[in-house]
């Protein structure tokens, strides 16, 4: 007997049991099912969410590869600054993968067990199927925090996150907010100082201070962001090539605007993601830039202000350093939480890149904004969908009284 | 007068088994099935029992809150059987028929010049008021509410289904019959959508306002005539007829006897040879798939098109408005890593590793499995994309999912019926039954509004 028709035997074994959902999980993972069609159109076109997730997920795995390599490369070049001077020389080392993959591995198999166990859960308690959603959160979610994130932290930050940011609403498909971001907002309130400052972004940097402080004969090693650098009004070390290929320090597999640029095409070619959010939120961080750009040179602010620094940045480099391309292609295109129609997608997505950019000059705390900014758009959503199709009731409106005059 | 209207939202579903022209008699059906359920809303009362000898044209029931409705028989028979469902509901009237058709004779009625009431009255008592569909509810018109106008589409563009162009030939009497008598029914204009590459038996008809049509499906569909034309505003009805039904409306006029001829497309890829065949309402379906021959065993038949038909079983009847009888292979079976796999024989609006954008002129063979589960609503503009109506479709289904009345009022459900939905339907990621919801939301509507 084949394996087909073993599984098939043990479904059938299953329905209705509670073992049913976890087992359905796992066996439609391996075999599409043979549902059929009942009523309405007899046949239906081949995507599935299951292929929208991979999809995405597919154009994430750049991304995690090179955080990877990135992790090892930014520890090393920590200890030893002249590692920069080639930094692609440097980049694909064997030293660096397995220093990455010691690091950032962890960070992805926590995240996807702890989140996959809350799914497998709920979807038990309330007998419906495990939801595909949370195959792209768990990815996103490692990519997003500092390397050195404990564990522990990312255990409870994702316990969270999905319960409280997905399945109070009732799972995939009814949440307001990004789980992915609620998890990064989560750790970002909770543990404020792991999530900032110059040494969260290389790993062990944290450790050796420990060390040092308890006497050890070590160099102190730190990594600061290029956001956190013009915070203080500093201009980074690295040059607008590394900042692009991504040889920077930030979180995971944030860094390399290149990639996310390659993922972000990718997604827009197989039309899962939608080009008019991330295109007026392009168009949103660019203005927002300029403005900021323009009330510089206006000379409207001294340079001993806080935010003479970042406020100085030239109006596109705000695309390729921070979180911002990651968020506007990976995370601002989620069709959950966003805009649901195609003309609220346009304001949506401008007001994402317009607020991360404002954020991100003007937040005392932390110099990122992507996140929060997506995280609030996503609550006006509804509210921006609510006015667009106002707009078609009231011609429908319009319409009648013509009719009725 | 002649107006041109070009749909660019949509899809073309291009398949194999496409029925050829050329028609046939299909061998006389040895029983008839009228199936109530295929008049929504309308519980029918019984006026002959079993046993009852009918000639083509005898009433066989009324429906209980319209009483002057009347349902007649489309052959000459017996009834042999009143097959009851739950709460004793009529699911199925089976006649055996005689060998020839027997007809009641109404007597003929010179269209020209009768008045509007007695042609109606005509229609009621003939049983060609179920013919007549309106919206809102997409049900059998209201006799007694005056449509606003009457919208007719020619122009076939679904996926296998019968082409008008080939069984209106040489039908333009009984149209034009037809027409004329419906244009006295309604205070407007009779439309009338042809495809507009095509040459359309209806084109030369007078009475009515000819529109000319393009562009993929569901430009064919009469709620997208609709809505680019006319759109039905709250209070207002419009009445729906489909150009094989004026044929039938078109010749009891002309010669007072209810001929229920059908000339059908069966088609579909499981089948040997599909092509045209000529039989009548309520025929069973198996005289003309095993006169064309299967291709396979393990088949779906459907009465009607694959995007809104019912399914029926080998030995089932073809259902009271269709003219489509579709075969297609079912598709209960695994698919190892089939939700990832690179896809090149389905087809789909998306390029997620699936290539049909790469072949657009090609034709699919397509099963009935569902390629996924069923979840809830996440992709968004999707549906967009293949919707031409001015109304926000995934908006309407949610709000039809939570019975929200005053939304799906603002949103425009006056104006819809459930095929309307069916390509959102078809491409739809998450596997929602878009025409079951829409269905139901009018049902909703229907009870509590009226």
């Amino acid at each position: 007997m084949s394996l087909k028709n073993k599984l098939h035997d043990l479904k059938m074994k299953y329905k209705g049991t509670k073992m049913a959902p976890a087992f359905n999980a796992l066996h439609t993972f391996l075999y599409m099912p043979n549902d059929v069609t009942h009523s309405g159109t007899h046949v239906k076109a081949a995507d599935d969410l299951k292929r929208t997730m991979n999809t995405v997920i597919l154009a994430l795995v750049p991304c995690l590869i090179f955080g990877i390599f990135n992790a090892g490369y930014q520890h090393y070049a920590a200890i030893d600054q002249t590692l920069r001077l080639d930094p692609l020389g440097n980049f694909f080392t064997w030293e660096n993968l397995t220093l990455g993959a010691w690091t950032v591995l962890p960070l992805v198999i926590v995240s996807y067990v702890v989140g996959l166990g809350v799914e497998f859960v709920f979807a038990t308690i309330k007998g419906h199927e495990v939801e595909e959603g949370y195959l792209v959160t768990g990815m996103l979610v490692p990519l997003i925090i500092p390397i050195d994130t404990p564990l522990w932290m990312l255990v409870i930050a994702v316990i969270f996150g999905v319960i409280l940011g997905k399945e109070v609403f009732g799972g995939t498909g009814m949440n307001i907010l990004n789980p992915a971001l609620t998890i990064r907002a989560f750790l970002f309130f909770a543990y404020p100082t792991w999530m900032s400052g110059d040494k969260v972004w290389v790993h062990e940097a944290v450790e050796r201070d420990a060390l040092i402080s308890a006497g050890s004969n070590l160099d102190a090693i730190s990594g600061e962001t290029i956001l956190g650098t013009y915070a203080q009004n500093q201009e980074p070390i690295y040059s607008i090539m590394d900042m692009f290929y991504g040889f920077i320090p930030g979180s995971v597999g944030e860094t390399s605007t290149i990639l996310i640029l390659l993922g972000g095409l990718f997604l827009l070619y197989t039309k899962v993601a939608s080009w008019r959010i991330m295109l007026s939120a392009v168009i949103g961080a660019l203005t927002m830039g300029l403005l900021f750009n323009g009330v510089v040179d206006a000379g409207w602010i001294k340079d001993g202000s806080n935010f003479f620094g970042l406020m100085s940045v030239p109006f596109w480099e705000h695309l390729i350093i921070g979180g911002l391309a990651f968020g506007i292609v990976y995370m601002a295109t989620d069709p959950v939480t966003g805009s649901q129609t195609n003309k609220g997608k346009w304001y949506y997505g401008f007001f994402i890149g317009f607020i991360s950019v404002m954020i991100r000059v003007f937040n005392p705390a932390y110099p990122e904004g992507v996140f929060l900014a997506i995280l609030l758009m996503n609550v006006f959503a509804p509210t921006i969908d609510h006015y667009v199709i106002q707009g078609n009731i009231k011609k429908r409106m319009k319409r009648l009284k013509i009719k009725s005059a | 007068m002649s107006k041109d209207i070009r749909i660019t939202k949509g899809l073309d579903i291009r398949l194999v088994g496409e029925s050829e022209k050329a028609l046939t008699n299909a061998p006389r059906s040895r029983t008839f099935s009228i199936k109530p359920s295929d008049f929504h809303l309308i519980t029918p009362k019984m006026v002959v029992k079993e046993g009852a000898k009918l000639q083509a044209g005898d009433e066989i029931w009324f429906s209980k809150t319209q009483e002057n409705i009347r349902f007649v028989s489309p052959v000459s028979g017996t009834l042999t059987e009143i097959k009851r469902g739950a709460k004793r509901v009529i699911t199925d009237l089976v006649i055996t028929a005689d060998s020839q058709d027997a007809y009641r004779d109404f007597g003929k009625l010179d269209v020209a010049s009768a008045k509007a009431e007695t042609i109606k009255n005509r229609l009621l008592e003939g049983g060609c008021w179920f013919f007549i569909k309106q919206r809102p509810y997409d049900v059998v018109a209201n006799p007694n509410l005056s449509p606003k106008a009457i919208f007719i589409s020619a122009f076939a563009s679904g996926p296998l289904v019968a082409d008008y162009n080939f069984t209106l030939q040489g039908k333009e009497t009984q149209l034009q019959a037809a027409v004329t008598a419906l244009s006295k029914l309604t205070k407007g204009k009779v439309h009338v959508g042809i495809g507009a590459e095509t040459i359309s038996p209806m084109s030369n008809l007078k009475d009515v306002i000819i529109h000319k049509i393009s562009g993929p499906h569901p430009a064919g569909n009469v709620g997208t005539l609709i809505n680019k034309i006319d759109p039905v505003n709250k209070g207002e009805t419009v009445w729906t007829i489909t150009p094989q039904d004026l044929v039938i409306i078109g010749d009891f006029l002309l010669t007072g006897k209810y001929n229920a001829e059908r000339i059908v497309a069966l088609s579909g890829s499981s089948l040997k040879s599909p092509k045209y065949y000529k039989t009548k309402i309520g025929a069973e379906v198996s005289t003309m798939v095993y006169d064309s021959g299967l291709n396979e065993e393990n088949v779906r038949v459907i009465s009607g098109g694959i995007l809104s038909g019912k399914k029926v079983e080998k030995d089932g009847h073809l259902g009271f408005y269709d003219n489509t009888i579709s075969v297609i292979p079912e598709g209960d079976d695994y698919e190892f890593f089939g939700w990832t796999k690179p896809e090149f024989n389905k087809i789909s609006l998306t390029r997620a590793l699936t290539f049909s954008w790469l072949t657009p002129k090609k034709k699919f063979t397509l099963n009935t499995n569902t390629n996924g589960e069923h979840r809830a609503f996440v992709q968004t503009g999707l549906y967009e994309q293949v919707f031409p109506l001015d109304i926000y479709p995934l908006q309407i289904l949610k709000a039809c999912m939570v019975e929200d009345l005053d939304a799906m009022e603002q949103l425009g459900m006056y104006e819809v019926a459930p095929e309307d939905f069916a390509l959102t339907e078809f491409v739809c990621i998450s596997k929602q039954p878009h025409q079951d919801i829409i269905r139901q939301g009018l049902d909703v509507m229907y009870k509590e509004i009226g």
